[in-house]
């Protein structure tokens, strides 16, 4: 390495860009869930700790006669943060859409810029929650004509992954393994595949794994992997400690990224020495090469 | 006259508009969502938005969601 490259190499190591999804342009290629928190302050910290710009978040009936109840907008910045809303709990295009519209009603009087993108979730199956690919796709195709920049949540299938992207997806979002289930990375050969396939001649295209993360070593695998980013929730609030589950999502994902950017060394079967051969003073018990 | 706000009967003894509906209802305005007969009323028209008998509304918010 001579001297400019390698200090183009530090020079990137500490820049490892932004994640880039549509017109947003987001600091930190973690992005977090704000669900299944014990409570709103320790939620509110964790998302400070996990250095995260991007939150999701859902969108439910508000309760009535509940005058003094605490509302999420009450523990989220909306000037700090750029939320991302959800379709979660939806099993068809109609629901998804009409959600997707809600939400960026509610943002849109906040003022928040993330009024015009959604993270789409179309469900298929209670159990699993894995996505129902028609439904999704169908979904995709109206938001898109309505105006929304669409993350869509799919399963690591690279059919599906390139249909959503021709369908307009801003980002295609493959799970790891089922949503909450902290499996991790079940299936890298097709996340391989989905970014080689979404990526062909279109290198900026965001892909985000989302769902199935457990801890910080499925968050490395997925950036080493080459993702864009990653999307999580429950891997933080259901840790045993969530503050320091937030710290170390954002280590692995800074980690991940610089791994993928400095390229990992090829596997092989047999070792060799770091140290040199040449000058060693012991005897060799076995003839060489044996 | 009765409305239905997300599933609920709701009595009202007179005409009012959105803005006197979430009012009474102790709803933060700046914080939802409101649909109306499955069509979203924009935040600046809910002053104008008189409610009619057997009105259906979803009031939404933003909670917690990954």
């Amino acid at each position: 390495m001579t001297m400019a490259t390698e200090i183009e190499s530090k020079r990137h190591a500490n820049d490892q860009g932004t994640l880039r999804v549509g017109p947003f342009e987001l600091s930190s290629r973690l992005i977090v869930g704000s669900g299944r928190y014990e409570n709103a302050t320790m939620m509110k910290q964790c998302l400070e700790l996990s250095g995260a710009q991007c939150i999701t978040v859902a969108v439910r009936r508000e309760r009535l006669h509940d005058a003094d109840g605490e509302n999420l907008l009450d523990f989220i910045d909306s000037e700090k943060y750029i939320l991302l809303p959800n379709t979660a709990g939806c099993y068809c295009a109609a629901d998804a859409v009409r959600v997707a519209r809600m939400g960026r009603e509610i943002l849109r009087a906040l003022g928040n810029p993330g009024a015009d993108w959604v993270k789409l979730e179309c469900l298929g199956d209670s159990k699993t929650l894995l996505p129902d690919p028609v439904a999704t796709l169908e979904a995709t195709q109206k938001l898109v004509d309505d105006g929304f920049h669409v993350l869509c949540y799919t399963s690591d299938d690279p059919v599906t992954a390139r249909r959503l992207k021709a369908a307009g997806a801003a980002a295609v979002m493959p799970a790891g393994s089922p949503i909450g289930s902290g499996q991790g990375i079940l299936n890298p050969n097709n996340l391989r595949i989905i970014l080689e396939y979404l990526k062909d001649e279109d290198p900026g295209y965001p892909v985000i794994v989302d769902a199935g993360v457990g801890t910080a070593s499925d968050v490395a695998q997925a950036m080493e992997l080459g993702v864009d980013g990653v999307l999580l929730n429950t891997a933080i609030a259901h840790a045993r400690d969530p503050f320091m589950m937030a710290q170390a999502m954002k280590h692995a994902t800074k980690a991940g990224r610089q791994a993928y950017l400095a390229g990992r060394i090829p596997k092989r079967l047999y070792a060799t020495a770091s140290s040199p051969q040449e000058g060693v003073i012991t005897t060799h018990p076995y003839p060489r090469g044996k | 006259m009765v409305v239905h706000v997300n599933g609920e009967a709701v009595e009202l003894s007179e005409a009012v508009t959105l803005t006197q509906l979430l009012e009474q209802l102790g709803i933060t305005t700046g914080h939802v969502a409101v649909e109306l007969n499955l069509e979203i009323i924009p935040f600046e028209k809910h002053s104008e938005c008189i409610l009619a008998e057997g009105d259906k509304l979803e009031v939404v918010t933003l909670v917690g969601g990954g």
